[in-house]
């Protein structure tokens, strides 16, 4: 059975003044997968996840998200996506509830439908003791864990995660990826970014951005045998020196 | 950073040095002949010399007179009573009544014994011509002028002040907050979380603004409450009709607020850069120096200030009791701004880049 893709990227491209930050990328993720988007600190990953999600009008080329054009139809998107940033974004200074309520109220939710999401994710995430709490006062692995259940209150059809598991520790870390296969499980499309190679090989594909390029397209395993190395981080490393 | 660091405050010198002068110039006089003869003409002539006033009006009644100063049109009235050349002439004494508006109680002083002066070399020059006709020599005084200061009486300047300061700081503490809360989601990164969501541009800008409305009427209530308590301040006209107008004004501070935000990417330059429009705008709002005193461009500027509206109608509906329709200039400006500012602030908010 062949799988719908939920986005579709061509020639995508952005610069800013004369600098090509994205220079003419094209791929396609599919329905449910996890795609793992690579890259060293400045190749793009950032802006072209930014025109991705809707907050970043191409310069050239198109890409659809979720059946929308990312240039003419942003806003059609927000609706269908979550979004989980590098920045910690929720609001430190609610508590975990009200920060439920509130990111819950802006994607349109009843008050009824929030309140059994709001006691599923406190539930499941086990935070019933603090979810009065101030989430500023909670420590940055719980804060994230938060933040990707509040990106999935709406059930969007893909989740946007730009370096999720930064400067958290290795059991977090695993914790943090059990939630993405579980939720990838349920069909929803995760496009990851990340620095972490180790977690490149957790992915269903990844892509490897090198300069604004994309210079390798496929599956972890695939992409060992095509540079003849043991492990994504030889992969990457390969690459990036060239 | 440094074009704001130097360009800013240079402006400043070059506007406000002209513009904030403690000079009384242009005094909006106006008179009331009852006497209509060639010493009474003569008088009045004395003052259109004068480079101090501008004769804006003659009125035939006190009631047209006083309507005029309840509008804000005139800050003087001279009336000259009915057989004044008569009296002047067979008494050789008469009076003068003069009415000014001392709502800013240190101008209306001043400008009193700009008055006293006209009249008093007026005086010598009628004596000497009395003394012609007469033959008599030395004849003291002739003419009194009687000032009455209305809407202060006793010129007492908290009366003045403390409306125009309670406007100064409902503004302040309304612009810093609107314009720093949306930088500070800038910075701390929430602000890129909202604008992945579906939310509209108006929903976030409403609720953005309207905490900062709210706290605009708080602060403006215990403003009023401690004016009355701590220092005697009337209330003449209706309490209503300045919640109503601040109300709309609050909409001009916020909007700019927003829009100063928009453009700014840290607290600092928001900060500096809303600072900047504050010191000018109480500078050239007429609550410490009047404005008819300024240069004409530097009058004209003070049109685009939302603060000098906001003073007069405070000043006015406190002190003097102007009704809606008095203050109904100042709200139609302060109603056009805020929609313009909105839209700027509106236009101005991209969630998409």
């Amino acid at each position: 059975m062949k799988k719908e893709n939920v986005i579709e990227a061509t020639n995508l491209t952005k610069t800013f003044g004369e600098f090509t930050a994205v220079n003419k990328i094209t791929f396609e993720v599919k329905k449910g997968e996890i795609f793992g988007f690579l890259g060293a600190n400045g190749a793009g990953k950032t802006t072209a996840m930014k025109m991705l999600i809707g907050i970043s009008i191409p310069s050239e080329g198109q890409a659809t998200v979720a059946g929308y054009d990312v240039s003419t139809r942003p806003e059609d998107i927000k609706k269908s996506i979550g979004y989980m940033s590098q920045k910690f974004a929720l609001y430190d200074d609610l508590t975990v509830k009200e920060n439920i309520t509130f990111f819950g109220g802006i994607y349109g939710l009843k008050r009824s439908q929030i309140r059994i999401k709001s006691e599923e994710l406190i539930n499941n995430l086990g935070l019933q003791e603090v979810s009065n709490d101030l989430v500023g006062s909670l420590p940055l692995g719980w804060k994230q864990k938060i933040s990707f259940s509040v990106a999935l209150l709406h059930d969007p059809k893909i989740i946007f995660l730009d370096e999720p598991t930064g400067g958290v520790d290795p059991i977090t870390r695993r914790q943090f990826w059990e939630m993405i296969y579980e939720t990838a499980h349920k069909g929803t499309t995760v496009f990851v970014t990340t620095h972490y190679m180790d977690e490149a090989e957790y992915c269903d594909r990844v892509s490897i951005m090198v300069n604004g390029k994309i210079e390798a397209l496929d599956t972890p395993k695939k992409l060992k045998e095509q540079f003849k190395v043991d492990s994504m981080n030889d992969v990457f490393l390969k690459l990036a020196r060239e | 950073m440094l074009p704001i660091i130097f360009v800013l405050p240079l402006l400043q010198l070059v506007i406000l040095s002209n513009a904030a002068t403690f000079e009384v110039k242009n005094i909006k006089f106006s008179y009331l002949d009852n006497d209509r003869t060639s010493f009474s003409r003569a008088l009045i002539d004395k003052f259109e010399a004068s480079e101090y006033f501008n004769v804006l009006a003659h009125f035939n009644s006190e009631k047209e007179a006083s309507a005029a100063m309840l509008k804000g049109n005139i800050d003087v009235i001279l009336e000259i009573p009915q057989y004044f050349e008569r009296d002047l002439l067979k008494e050789k004494k008469t009076n003068l009544s003069v009415t000014i508006n001392a709502i800013d109680g240190a101008a209306a002083g001043v400008e009193n014994v700009y008055i006293n002066q006209i009249v008093q070399s007026f005086n010598k020059n009628a004596t000497s011509e009395l003394a012609m006709i007469n033959g008599v020599t030395a004849i003291p005084k002739t003419i009194d002028s009687i000032p009455s200061f209305w809407y202060n009486e006793t010129l007492n300047y908290k009366t003045y002040m403390v409306p125009g300061i309670l406007v100064l700081l409902v503004t302040m503490i309304t612009l810093f907050l609107s314009g720093m809360n949306i930088v500070r989601e800038k910075e701390i990164g929430t602000l890129e979380q909202i604008n992945v969501t579906p939310i509209k541009k108006y929903q976030f800008i409403i609720g953005k603004l309207f905490p900062f409305w709210i706290i605009g009427f708080g602060l403006l209530t215990i403003g009023l409450i401690l004016g009355k308590v701590i220092f005697d301040v009337p209330m003449v006209g209706s309490i209503l009709l300045i919640y109503f107008y601040t109300g709309i004004f609050l909409l001009v501070i916020l909007g700019m607020g927003f829009f100063i935000s928009n453009f700014t990417e840290t607290q600092q330059q928001a900060m500096f850069i809303a600072w900047f429009f504050v010191v000018i705008f109480i500078l050239m709002s007429g609550l410490f120096t009047p404005i008819e005193s300024m240069p004409m461009w530097a009058q004209q500027l003070t049109e685009l200030n939302p603060i000098k509206y906001f003073v007069e109608v405070m000043r006015m509906v406190m002190l003097k009791g102007s009704s809606l329709s008095d203050i109904l200039p100042q709200l139609l400006k302060t109603l056009a701004y805020a929609i313009v500012m909105n839209g700027l602030a509106v236009w101005s908010y991209r969630k998409t880049s």
